[in-house]
């Protein structure tokens, strides 16, 4: 089979980009291996989703249908489900489906095949491999698909959304959530998830602790738990004990990047430019196989820049420019994307997540000593994005990004 | 009273105060922000989303507004009674739940879950 663009994975990032490569005038073909589209929004069952895309507050579930329905609206798209991309070469995408293998010819690819969450083996959480410890997600899964629940008396270690989320959803359904337990001094997780799913329901959440041991049989019987030092060593003389037939570690995702080709170049994450091209020609990336969103809109929101250029590329109508670099200061951690076109006009947006909670300081962009965009910002937290939009035709040279004021 | 806006993730740090016998809000970011510091001021709500789980389908499902959040699980409770319908996305299972004024939709239809 023969195509413009391979979409791989049907969450809101690829589903978006899809949407977007077709509006070029690209033939695509969106590929998931689960059976239906929609991604991890089929499982968020909970509401928040959309206000910014939308303009309209939506459950994950609404969120994926609304996008499913373009798609299929959409004659340029070929959808292919319970097909699972195990290769890629350059113009070439290996699918195994129920039939075995097909390989499929395209001019570009794109990549949007979402993150997995981090398991116990990944955080050398101690104690024998016991039933009763679950990822957050898998939990999720149980009880809003299944109707299961994963335990009684649960501990969860992290604080990250999706675990927040389970707190309150277990709470409701009937479970005892007897702490959550973050090794940070912060909440990795939204602020509006700490205030509803936590402190509505008066659950312990205790900062700059850990989890030192997970005891039991064959089940999780307990934990014993300790504050943490400045290098997140346990004090053990801080140990204690609690009772508890459930752990559940809400402890972050990664990118799931492994199929790209090896030469890619990698650093913290896959290097992109603003069009979310890889340093490989006609690969692009984009939401959480690229860097984690907590928002699906600015998973949508990359998948649009992704799928526009991976379109043009594919059309041989995307134009080469020389590029420069996005370097930033200690306070962030990261900058969204690497690389910028150097082009004369219109505007991209720079995504950064800082190091820090700040108050009322502003991000800036330098491009030399100029400041070429400045933006004020009421609250900066390390749980959410920010962004910050430059124009082209302002970029001289190499970029600086800071948080100052 | 210093509170967080949940109405969107962004979550504006809100500031509620009685000043003159007039509720002010400040730190919103929209007009949704000011309406959800003043109910959570007087009477706080919650949006409750939950599924339901039968051998062939599961449903997740929302209230269509939020409910006063002490009666959440209350909410809950009556929702669990619903026994097996043939729904689809969008349609209404229950009609003004707890007497309020919110209805409880379906979002989600997973077969063979
Ligand atoms: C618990 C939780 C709560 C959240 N809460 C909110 C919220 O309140 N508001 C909000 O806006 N956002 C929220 N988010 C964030 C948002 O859901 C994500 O940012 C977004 O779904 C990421 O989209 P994606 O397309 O990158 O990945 P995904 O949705 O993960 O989609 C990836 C897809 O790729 C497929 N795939 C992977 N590998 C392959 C392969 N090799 N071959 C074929 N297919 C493959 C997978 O099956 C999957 O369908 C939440 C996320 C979680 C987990
Ligand atoms: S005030 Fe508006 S923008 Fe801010 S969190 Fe509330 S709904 Fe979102």
């Amino acid at each position: 089979m023969k195509t413009d663009v391979v979409v791989i994975g049907g969450g809101p990032s690829g589903m978006s980009a899809a949407l977007k490569a077709s509006e070029q005038g690209a033939k695509v073909l969106l590929v998931d291996v689960e059976s239906r589209l929609g991604g991890i929004l089929n499982q968020c069952i909970h509401n928040g989703f959309g206000l910014k895309h939308f303009k309209e507050e939506l459950t994950g579930p609404e969120y994926a249908n609304r996008l499913a329905n373009e798609v299929y609206k959409d004659k340029n798209i070929e959808v292919k489900l319970n097909s699972y991309v195990n290769y890629i070469d350059k113009n070439k995408v290996f699918v195994l489906t129920e039939k075995g293998q097909e390989i499929i010819e395209c001019s570009s690819i794109i990549l949007s095949a979402g993150a997995r969450e981090r398991t116990s083996g990944e955080i050398y959480l101690k104690g024998k491999r016991l039933a009763g410890v679950y990822t957050a997600g898998t939990a999720q899964k149980m009880v809003n698909f299944y109707g299961k629940l994963p335990g009684k008396k649960i501990v969860i270690l992290g604080s990250g959304d999706i675990g927040l989320i389970m707190a309150r959803r277990m709470t409701l359904e009937g479970a005892e959530v007897k702490l959550v337990l973050e090794i940070m001094g912060h909440s990795s997780g939204l602020r509006r998830n700490i205030r509803q799913c936590i402190e509505d329901f008066n659950i312990p959440l205790l900062f700059n602790h850990t989890i030192t041991k997970v005891v039991g049989d064959e089940r999780v019987c307990g934990v014993y738990y300790a504050e943490v030092d400045e290098n997140k060593k346990p004090k053990l003389e801080t140990e204690k004990y609690i009772d508890c037939d459930c752990v559940l570690l809400s402890v972050g995702l990664i990118p799931e990047n492994t199929l790209l080709p090896k030469q890619t170049l990698r650093e913290k994450f896959v290097v992109v430019d603003d069009e979310r091209q890889t340093s490989v020609d006609g690969i692009f990336i984009c939401g959480n196989v690229l860097h984690i969103h907590d928002l699906a809109d600015n998973a949508t929101e990359e998948g649009e820049i992704a799928g526009k250029f991976a379109g043009l590329y594919a059309l041989n109508k995307l134009k080469k420019y020389v590029k420069v670099i996005i370097n930033f200061s200690n306070k962030i951690s990261y900058c969204m994307p690497k690389l910028v076109n150097k082009k004369t006009e219109g505007k991209f947006t720079i995504y950064m997540r800082a190091n820090n909670n700040f108050i009322k300081k502003f991000i800036t962009v330098k491009s030399g000593d100029n400041i070429i965009a400045k933006k004020f910002c009421v609250g900066i937290t390390t749980g959410e994005m920010q962004e910050i939009e430059v124009e082209y035709s302002k970029v001289n040279g190499d970029l600086y990004v800071d948080i100052e004021g | 009273m210093e509170t967080i806006c949940i109405c969107c993730p962004i979550g504006c740090r809100l500031k509620v105060e009685k000043i003159d016998g007039e509720i002010v809000v400040t730190g919103n970011s929209c007009p949704r922000g000011k309406d959800y510091g003043i109910s959570e001021f007087t009477f706080p709500k919650r949006v409750l989303t939950t599924s339901l789980v039968f051998p062939n389908v599961t449903y997740t499902l929302k209230t269509t507004t939020a409910l006063p959040k002490e009666r959440v699980k209350e909410a809950l409770k009556e929702i669990k009674k619903i026994g097996y319908k043939e729904c689809n996305i969008g349609d209404v299972l229950i009609k003004n739940i707890i007497n309020s004024d919110a209805d409880v939709v379906v979002t989600g239809k997973i077969e063979n879950a």
